[in-house]
C-alpha cells in the first residue's frame, strides 16, 4: 500500500490533498466537514485587515456543455473576525490534530504581520501561508499581488515574518508576472520555508454583450477578477515546472491551478509539486470530490510503484528540457485506424485549413481520409482533433538511432544560414500554388 | 391486451397520442448541441432532401443564437418545424451521424430543428423581405407542403400567389395525413399561420380545382399554375365485402382521427392490411385508441415490408402484432365487417397471389393500407399534360414542368409518394423552374 502522507516543509498531513485558501475555508463548519470528507489539509481563508465584500462576485465560462471550466472571482479575503477565525483553527486542530491547517494571512505593517503571526501560532495552526497572490481588490490597497509582483518588497515581507514564525512559512506566489522564479528567489532569500502557485490569474471572464458590462456585474459595473479552474492548469503547471527547476529555488512547492481528480494531482506532483491545493473543484462538486482522488493516486502509485509522495515529486522535470535540446532527428507521421474511424473528416479539414494540407479525401465512395505522407510533418492536430479514442496513432518513422539538437548543431555551426540552405527546415516541406485554393 | 383505454375527451387523446419527439427545453438544446462535433462535408446535409446546413444550425444553437439556427433552417426547408416532428430522421439525417459508426447515440437533429424553429414561429420572426410586386400571378392547388414551400419560394421573387385548397385547413399531410403522436395539428397550424404572416400568399379553402373548367380559367387568369395535390383515396382490393361498414381506407381513417380526435371510435379488434409506413401508423393508431387487439397483415415476409423498420416497431410497442404472407381474399360480415378470409400467400412469377388454403380471422374493423390512387380523373382535364405508365404526371427532372408548359407538379403526385421532406424540396426546385419560365414569359 503506498504511503500518502506528507511532510511538506515541516507540515505533516495524512495525504497531499489541501484546500486552498478560498471560499470553501472559510469556517471551521467547513474545514471539518472537508477533513472528515477525507481532505489532508486546509489553507485558511486569508486572515488579516478588515474589510467589505460585494455581490455579486463570481462568474465563469462554460464550453458547450462544460461549465465551469474557467472560473473568475472579486470576492477579498475573510470578512469574519479574526478571533472567530483563530478559535475555530484552535477547534478544529483539537479534533483533527494530524491533519495540516495552515493559515493564509494578509496584513500590511510589520507589527501587523508580528502579531498576526504570533496569533496565528497561538491557535495552533501547523504552517503559515503568506497571500502575495491575490490580483484584485487587496492589491489596490497595496497587499496581495502587489507584494508578489515586487520581488523586494516580497522578500522584506517574508523577513518579517520570519522573525516570528516558530512554524513553517508558504510564501504564495502570483502569476501576473513576467518570470516566476523571481518572486520565487525573493521567497528564498527572505526564509521562507516553502512556496505555493499559483494565485488567480488576474482576469476578465466574459461581458454581457447586452448590457455591456463584463461579468460578474455589480450594479451594472463589474471589475478585472482573478481566474483559476480547470482552464488555468496549463499555466500553473509551467510555472510549477519554472521554479522546480530553478537552481536557486529548491523549496517544496505546493501546486495550484485547476485540479479537480488524481490525474490533475499526479501531473503537478510529476512536475514538482509537493501537495495540491483545490478550491474550483470544491466550489463546483463540494468536498466530496476528495474520494475520487484518493484511490485515484493511490492506485496510480501502486501501478507505477512508487511508495511515497516523495518518489513522485519531480519524476517529470528530467524530461522537460529547453527547446534547442529536442531531437531535431526524430520523425513521427500520422495513421489513421480505418476500421475505427466514423468519417467526421475533421482531421481533414483541420489539417488541410489549420495546419500542412497533409490529409486528402478518397473519392472511392468511403468518408475515410487518407494520409499524404510526405507532406506529414507529425504535429499532432490530426490526432488530436479526432474524436474517436485510438483512431489517429503517430507512428514514429526515424530509425531512433540519430540524436541531434539545435544547441549540438549550433555549437557544430550546421544551422542553416539562408532559406535556402539545404539545412533549413521548411525547405522540403509541400505547400500547395496560392491559386490552386480558389478551385476548392 | 391493450394498455390503451379508448380517449373520450381532448387531454386523454393527448395522452394516448404523446409526442414521440417532444419539444427539447432550453437545457436539453444546449447540451444536445453540444454534442455535435461539426464534421467536414457533413453526412447529415447531404442525407437530408433540402439539404440544410445542419451542423451550422446546431452550433448556431450552441451559441446562443436560436434565430439565427431558424434562419438557416428556413432558408433550406420551409417546413422546418414540422419536418424536425415528422420526418423520418432515422433513416435521413440521423441515420447519416458519423456517431452511429462508434455506436454512440446520433445527435437529435429533427428535435433541435423544431427547437430553433418553434421559437421563430412563437416569436414570429420575420427572416425575408418580400420584393415590389413583380407583376406575375401563380396558381397553386394545394395547400400541403409542395404547394406552400412552392408559394414561399415565389414570394420572394415578388409573384402574387393564390393558393386552392379543398379542405379547411392547410399544411396538407402534416394535419390529415401523418399520425397524431408524430405532429399535433397546433404545432402543424402555427407554422402555416407563420409562413403566410410572412410570404403574404392567399389561401382559398374549400375550393377544389377539379373541372376542365377550372382548370381553364385558371390558365386564363394566372401566368403559371402550380400542381401539389397529392395523392387521392385508398385503392380498392377488389375482394368482396369492401363495402361493409367498418372497412375503412387508412388515409381516410388518418384523416378522420387528426380532425375529430377522440371522436373516433376504433374497433375492438382491428386488421390493418397492407405493410407500409401508413400501415404502421394506422395500427399504432388503432392501438392508442383503445383497440384491444390489433393485427398488422402483410402478403409478403417481415423483411419485405416498405415500412421502415423503426415504424414497425413502434407499432409493436403499442402491441401491435404481426402476420406475415397473407393475402385477404374477402371481407365477411353482414352489413358489418365481421372477420377477414385470409389466404396463404403463394407467390407465382415473383408476384404474391392467393393459395387455396383459406382461414377466417375474426374482427370488427378494417383499415386498408394497400396504396392510395393517383389523380388522375381531375389530371386529365389539363390539356396536354402526360402521364407515365403508373399514372404519374411526367414532368422535367430539374424545372418540374409539366408537358403543358405552363402547369409546374412536384409532391407526391410526382414522386408517387413520398416524405414531407420530399415535397418541399421538389416544390423549391419547381419554384425555381417556374421563376425562370416567367422571366422569358411573353
Amino acid at each position: 500500500m503506498p504511503d500518502l502522507s506528507v511532510n511538506f516543509a515541516g507540515i505533516r498531513s495524512p495525504n497531499p490533498f489541501w484546500l486552498a485558501s478560498a471560499p470553501p475555508t472559510n469556517s471551521g463548519y467547513q474545514v471539518m466537514k472537508a477533513f472528515e470528507a477525507g481532505w489532508g489539509g486546509a489553507v485558511w481563508k486569508t486572515l488579516g485587515v478588515p474589510i467589505i465584500n460585494v455581490s455579486s462576485r463570481y462568474g465563469s465560462i462554460n464550453y458547450r456543455d462544460n461549465r465551469m471550466v474557467g472560473f473568475n472571482n472579486i470576492e477579498l479575503i475573510t470578512d469574519r473576525p479574526l478571533k472567530d477565525n483563530l478559535r475555530e483553527i484552535e477547534e478544529v486542530k483539537k479534533y483533527f490534530p494530524n491533519h495540516a491547517v495552515i493559515a493564509s494571512l494578509m496584513v500590511e505593517t510589520k507589527d501587523e504581520w508580528h502579531r498576526i503571526v504570533k496569533d496565528v501560532e497561538n491557535a495552533g495552526a501547523d504552517g503559515i501561508e503568506l497571500n502575495f497572490g491575490c490580483p484584485h481588490g487587496m492589491c489596490e490597497r497595496g497587499m496581495g499581488s502587489a507584494v508578489g509582483q515586487e520581488p523586494e518588497v516580497l522578500r522584506l515581507i517574508v523577513s518579517w515574518v520570519k522573525e516570528v514564525a516558530k512554524i513553517p512559512v508558504i510564501v504564495k506566489l502570483t502569476p501576473n508576472i513576467s518570470d516566476i522564479t523571481e518572486p520565487g528567489r525573493a521567497a528564498r532569500e527572505g526564509g521562507g520555508d516553502a512556496i505555493s502557485l499559483i494565485n488567480t490569474i488576474q482576469s476578465i471572464v466574459g461581458v454581457d454583450i447586452d448590457n455591456f458590462v463584463p461579468y460578474p456585474v455589480v450594479d451594472g459595473q463589474s471589475t478585472n477578477g482573478g481566474y483559476c479552474g480547470p482552464a488555468v492548469k496549463p499555466i500553473a503547471l509551467n510555472m510549477v515546472k519554472n521554479c522546480a527547476q530553478d537552481p536557486d529555488i529548491q523549496l517544496p512547492i505546493s501546486g495550484i491551478g485547476g485540479v479537480e481528480n488524481w490525474r490533475d494531482a499526479v501531473e503537478f506532483i510529476l512536475l514538482g509539486a509537493g501537495t495540491v491545493q483545490v478550491c474550483t473543484a470544491v466550489m463546483h462538486y463540494g468536498f466530496g470530490i476528495i474520494r475520487e482522488m484518493i484511490p485515484g493516486l493511490e492506485n496510480y502509485m501502486r501501478e507505477k510503484g512508487f511508495n511515497t509522495i516523495d518518489e513522485m515529486t519531480g519524476r517529470a522535470l528530467q524530461n522537460v528540457k529547453t527547446w534547442e535540446n529536442l531531437n531535431l532527428d526524430y520523425q513521427i507521421i500520422a495513421k489513421i485506424n480505418e476500421t475505427k474511424c466514423i468519417g467526421c473528416q475533421l482531421c481533414y479539414i483541420a489539417c488541410e485549413d489549420g495546419a500542412h494540407q497533409a490529409i486528402g479525401l478518397s473519392n472511392n465512395g468511403t468518408r475515410v481520409p487518407y494520409i499524404i505522407e510526405d507532406n506529414c510533418v507529425g504535429c499532432n492536430l490530426c490526432a488530436l482533433v479526432c474524436p474517436v479514442e485510438g483512431c489517429i496513432e503517430m507512428i514514429r518513422t526515424d530509425d531512433g538511432k540519430k540524436f541531434e539538437t539545435w544547441k549540438e548543431r549550433t555549437q557544430e555551426g550546421r544551422i542553416p544560414t539562408t532559406f535556402n540552405d539545404p539545412l533549413a527546415g521548411g525547405l522540403h516541406h509541400f505547400v500547395p500554388e496560392p491559386a490552386s485554393a480558389l478551385k476548392k | 391486451m391493450s394498455e390503451y383505454t379508448p380517449p373520450i375527451n381532448e387531454a386523454e387523446f393527448d395522452n394516448n397520442f404523446e409526442q414521440i419527439k417532444p419539444l427539447m427545453n432550453d437545457t436539453q438544446a444546449y447540451y444536445e448541441s453540444s454534442r455535435c462535433l461539426f464534421c467536414y462535408d457533413a453526412p447529415c446535409i447531404s442525407a437530408c432532401p433540402t439539404h440544410i446546413d445542419i451542423p451550422l444550425f446546431i452550433k448556431q444553437i450552441n451559441s446562443g443564437n436560436t434565430m439565427g439556427a431558424a434562419n438557416t433552417i428556413y432558408n433550406s426547408n420551409y417546413f422546418g418545424y414540422s419536418c424536425g416532428k415528422v420526418c423520418p430522421t432515422e433513416v435521413l439525417c440521423e441515420g447519416a451521424c458519423v456517431y452511429n459508426l462508434q455506436d454512440v447515440k446520433a445527435i437529435e437533429i429533427g428535435r433541435l430543428q423544431s427547437y430553433a424553429t418553434s421559437q421563430a414561429i412563437s416569436k414570429n420572426k420575420k427572416f425575408y423581405d418580400i420584393p415590389e410586386p413583380s407583376g406575375r400571378k401563380v396558381a397553386v392547388i394545394g395547400a400541403g407542403p409542395a404547394g406552400i414551400s412552392c408559394a414561399c419560394e415565389l414570394r420572394q421573387s415578388g409573384h402574387e400567389v393564390d393558393i386552392y385548397e379543398s379542405k379547411s385547413k392547410p399544411s396538407g399531410l402534416t394535419v390529415y395525413g401523418v399520425a397524431p403522436y408524430k405532429i399535433t395539428n397546433k404545432e402543424a397550424l402555427d407554422e402555416m399561420k407563420y409562413l403566410q404572416d410572412q410570404f403574404g400568399y392567399k389561401i382559398i379553402f374549400n375550393t377544389p380545382v377539379k373541372s376542365k373548367e377550372d382548370f381553364e380559367e385558371l390558365e386564363r387568369k394566372y401566368d403559371a399554375v402550380f400542381l401539389g395535390i397529392g395523392l387521392g383515396e385508398t385503392s380498392e382490393l377488389m375482394i368482396k365485402g369492401e363495402d361493409l361498414d367498418n372497412c375503412t381506407g387508412a388515409v381516410e381513417f388518418i384523416s378522420e382521427l387528426r380532425t375529430e380526435q377522440y371522436r373516433v371510435k376504433v374497433g375492438k379488434k382491428v386488421i390493418v392490411l397492407g405493410g407500409g409506413n401508413t400501415a404502421m401508423d394506422a395500427a399504432s393508431e388503432s392501438s392508442r385508441m383503445g383497440a384491444q387487439k390489433v393485427i398488422l397483415a402483410y402478403r409478403r415476409s417481415k423483411e419485405e415490408m416498405g415500412a421502415y423498420e423503426f415504424e414497425y416497431d413502434l407499432a409493436k410497442s403499442v402491441g401491435v402484432e404481426g402476420m406475415f404472407n397473407v393475402t385477404p381474399v374477402e371481407i365477411i360480415g353482414n352489413g358489418k365487417v365481421e372477420g377477414v378470409r385470409f389466404a396463404e400467400t403463394k407467390i407465382v412469377n415473383g408476384k404474391p397471389g392467393a393459395s387455396d388454403d383459406t382461414f377466417i380471422i375474426e374482427c370488427d374493423m378494417v383499415i386498408k393500407a394497400t396504396g392510395q390512387m393517383k389523380q388522375k380523373s381531375i389530371l386529365d382535364n389539363i390539356k396536354d399534360l402526360k402521364f407515365d405508365d403508373k399514372g404519374k404526371v411526367i414532368v422535367n427532372a430539374e424545372t418540374f414542368q409539366t408537358s403543358n408548359k405552363k402547369f409546374f407538379a412536384a409532391g407526391d403526385m410526382v414522386n408517387g409518394g413520398a416524405e414531407v421532406v420530399n415535397a418541399v424540396s421538389e416544390a423549391q426546385l419547381a419554384a425555381a423552374g417556374i421563376n425562370n419560365f416567367l422571366k422569358y414569359l411573353d
